[in-house]
């Protein structure tokens, strides 16, 4: 860790503090406005399309650039396993599985 | 604590405690990441329960770890944290919990718990499967992590063992459902797609956040 202590204690209670503001607003903001169907609509799909970004952007990249094939290969693997209903911690250990046996392959 | 057990079935539980498990490993593969890229014990441990929302403290730790200011990573981290805020607004209310129940209640709002809450059929099926799933990722998440933390600190090679493939594959399998439906998945493609063409010139977290934008193409 190359950046001062205080600093770093200085940003996790930010990202610490803010989430909670966060996590509670929207509880408030209910409480005080009606919220019409679409626009609750229209929030979910926001957050699945934030999921889903988060989703390409960790599988694919590494800073700002490729990963290298043998996470988004991982992860490929989970996805079809997951659409085909295979249980939750199928899914997310046969992605550590393929990633990691393609690494001992010697694909990066 | 007890009406949970009650109001919950069998199968709903035994989903909950799977996800719970899921989270523990990722936890221990983001300890284990971070001791690795050079943080103290502590950050991933303070982080872990304080925050409680694991993309963004990945995102933390990686901007960090790359030289990147660890305000600017804060503030990243709270961009990918902001879909909390229609988390909050799609709970029915009293999910959370009333009076002082509710800022624990709050805290333990996340992708998992929220999830699992909207897909029960009433208010207290609801809430109980929004606390046992949010009090479960409150101990196995920072409990993971501190573990991970300690394993970290004797193996080194991480990726080795592909844990860095756990995480999107675990946000994959949270949102396989929404994305059954065709113009979701259209939405959802072109938002990854947003996201994935940005990253090369935008600072870490902020692609993911210009992925917004196709909310548009939903109806």
């Amino acid at each position: 860790m190359k950046e001062p202590t205080t600093l770093v204690v200085a940003g996790l209670a930010i990202l610490a503090g803010g989430t909670y503001a966060l996590r509670l607003s929207g509880q408030l903001l209910r409480a005080r406005i009606t919220f019409p169907p679409r626009a609750a609509k229209l929030l979910e799909a926001a957050a699945v399309i934030l999921l889903a970004a988060l989703v390409a952007t960790t599988a694919l990249t590494e800073g700002h650039g490729f990963s290298g094939f043998a996470r988004p290969a991982g992860v490929l693997v989970a996805g079809v396993l997951a659409w085909r209903k295979a249980p939750f911690l199928v899914v997310v250990l046969a992605a550590a599985a393929v990633t990691a046996l393609l690494r001992v392959l010697g694909v990066s | 604590m007890r009406s949970i057990w009650r109001t919950l079935d069998r199968r709903g539980l035994a989903d909950i405690g799977l996800t719970c498990l899921a989270v523990f490993f990722i936890g221990l593969s983001y300890g284990a990441i971070a001791v690795a890229s050079g943080f103290p014990l502590w950050v991933p441990a303070v982080l872990s329960v304080l925050v409680l929302a694991g993309a963004s403290e990945f995102l933390f730790v990686g901007i960090v770890a790359a030289g990147g200011s660890p305000i600017a990573a804060a503030l990243a981290g709270l961009l990918v944290n902001s879909r909390h805020l229609p988390y909050g607004l799609a709970l029915p209310p009293g999910v959370t919990g009333r009076r002082w129940g509710r800022l624990l209640g709050t805290h333990v709002m996340n992708d998992e718990s929220v999830v699992f809450a909207l897909a029960q059929p009433d208010p207290p099926a609801k809430r109980a499967a929004y606390w046992a799933c949010g009090l479960g990722v409150l101990a196995c998440w920072p409990g993971g992590a501190m573990l991970g933390a300690l394993i970290g600190s004797v193996v080194h090679d991480t990726s080795a063992f592909g844990l860095d493939a756990m995480f999107p594959a675990v946000i994959l399998a949270l949102i396989v459902k929404d994305l059954r439906d065709a113009r979701m998945r259209r939405a959802a493609l072109a938002g990854a797609a947003i996201a994935l063409a940005a990253t090369p010139f935008l600072p870490a977290g902020l692609p993911v956040l210009l992925a917004l934008t196709a909310v548009v193409l939903t109806p």
